[in-house]
């Protein structure tokens, strides 16, 4: 038999977090199986070039005209667990508008749609892991999850990295955010130190002045760091 | 430390599901199913992604991944080609289902049913208490493969 584990280890949150009503009947009961690592595991897909277009990465620049709201730049380094640089990587993100509105059929909150903003992009880091999305700072907005419940402003990344192991999907969100304590998503990862890698760093140097500010998010990939033997 | 998971949410079409990646090949097997959560509801805002071998059992970095959304009735479709044998063991697809309540993915197998000689060596397969869940069924020419989130019937989830 393999060997099973608990769920809830490590700085993942655990499935069932009983706060977030959504994951009440989706959250797995069984032990987890630890899989061992074979090249199944240790490879992944690779995306070139030419899935991206030269605008994927500006969010502001896909209509006609310009969104409404903030403009910021979010930047930074993707890295795997022993901080080396995850090169050529595909990353999307997709987020609300700048008055909490995501252009989604599914959702109805009262707050405008943005005729210039859609709210996805996409890039692939640079041989030193960098990535640089240019977007505007996206709103708050009410879920439904319990009694006036609001989501923290967040964009939502997905990364693949080297191997199928270090596939990612996560959130990112803004310093100082008053709705951090009410908000089950943002606190079902449970170490302080993790989520607090939730959460961007505003910064004057990738700042551009008279144009928009930076914030800086890095992201360092789990799962497997070995390298697959070429076959 | 690793940056943690958190859940794609109910709005991921609007990043991940703009262009059609769940046809691997032009014609090839026709794999569908369904995402079910503990009370055996549809899970219609959930996603699937594959990751697998060429036919000769070979991983490239150009063909092999896939990844479709749900329908209302949670089911997803892929069209590709059966994978080899990867270090002795029976042909498989990596799977992992991405949905709203899903604070982190589950990652789980898919093995073909008409390979039981292999699958009956399969060393994931051995080592697991309800291989059938991996499986897939034949149906309609094609396979069908059901993935319960919790409750009677859960699939094996794996950690890494």
């Amino acid at each position: 038999m393999l060997e099973t584990v608990r769920d809830g280890e490590g700085p993942d949150p655990p499935y069932l977090y009983p706060d977030y009503r959504s994951t009440g009947l989706r959250a797995p009961k069984r032990p987890l199986v630890v899989l061992p690592h074979t090249l199944s595991e240790l490879t992944g897909p690779a995306f070139g070039h030419e899935s991206v277009g030269e605008l994927d990465h500006d969010l502001t620049r896909q209509h006609e005209g310009e969104p409404l709201g903030e403009r910021i730049i979010v930047s930074g380094r993707v890295t795997d667990s022993v901080g080396r640089p995850v090169r050529s990587t595909m990353i999307a993100i997709w987020q609300e508008n700048a008055a909490g509105r995501y252009r989604h059929q599914v959702d109805q909150h009262p707050a405008p749609i943005d005729p210039n903003f859609t709210g996805a992009g996409r890039c692939l880091t640079d041989d030193e892991g960098q990535y640089r999305f240019v977007t505007v700072k996206p709103g708050a907005y009410p879920w439904g999850n319990h009694p006036n419940a609001w989501r923290p402003a967040h964009i939502h990344l997905s990364l693949f990295g080297r191997a199928f192991t270090n596939r990612l999907v996560t959130q990112m969100y803004f310093p100082g955010d008053p709705l951090f304590e009410f908000d089950p998503i943002f606190q079902s990862v449970r170490d302080p130190k993790a989520r607090s890698r939730l959460i961007c760093d505003f910064e004057l140097e990738r700042t551009v002045e008279e144009w928009a500010l930076g914030y800086r998010f890095d992201v360092v990939l789990g799962g497997s760091d070995e390298t697959p033997m070429e076959a | 430390m690793t940056t943690p998971s958190q859940t794609v949410g109910p709005y991921f079409a609007l990043g991940l599901l703009e262009r059609r990646a769940n046809e691997l090949v032009p014609d090839g097997i026709r794999i569908t199913g369904r995402v079910l959560d503990g009370a055996g509801e549809a899970v219609p805002d959930a996603m699937v992604e594959i990751w697998q071998a060429d036919e000769e059992g070979r991983y490239q970095p150009d063909f092999g991944w896939g990844r479709s959304g749900c329908d209302t009735e949670g089911r997803f479709s892929f069209v590709t080609r059966k994978p080899g044998r990867v270090q002795g063991q029976a042909p498989h697809l990596s799977v992992l289902v991405f949905a709203r309540g899903l604070l982190k993915p589950v990652r789980t197998r898919m093995y073909f049913p008409d390979e039981e000689e292999a699958n009956a060596a399969d060393p994931v397969l051995l080592a697991v208490d309800d291989s059938s869940t991996l499986i897939a069924r034949p149906m309609d020419g094609g396979l069908e493969f059901d993935i319960r989130l919790q409750g009677d019937g859960q699939a094996v989830f794996f950690a890494l």
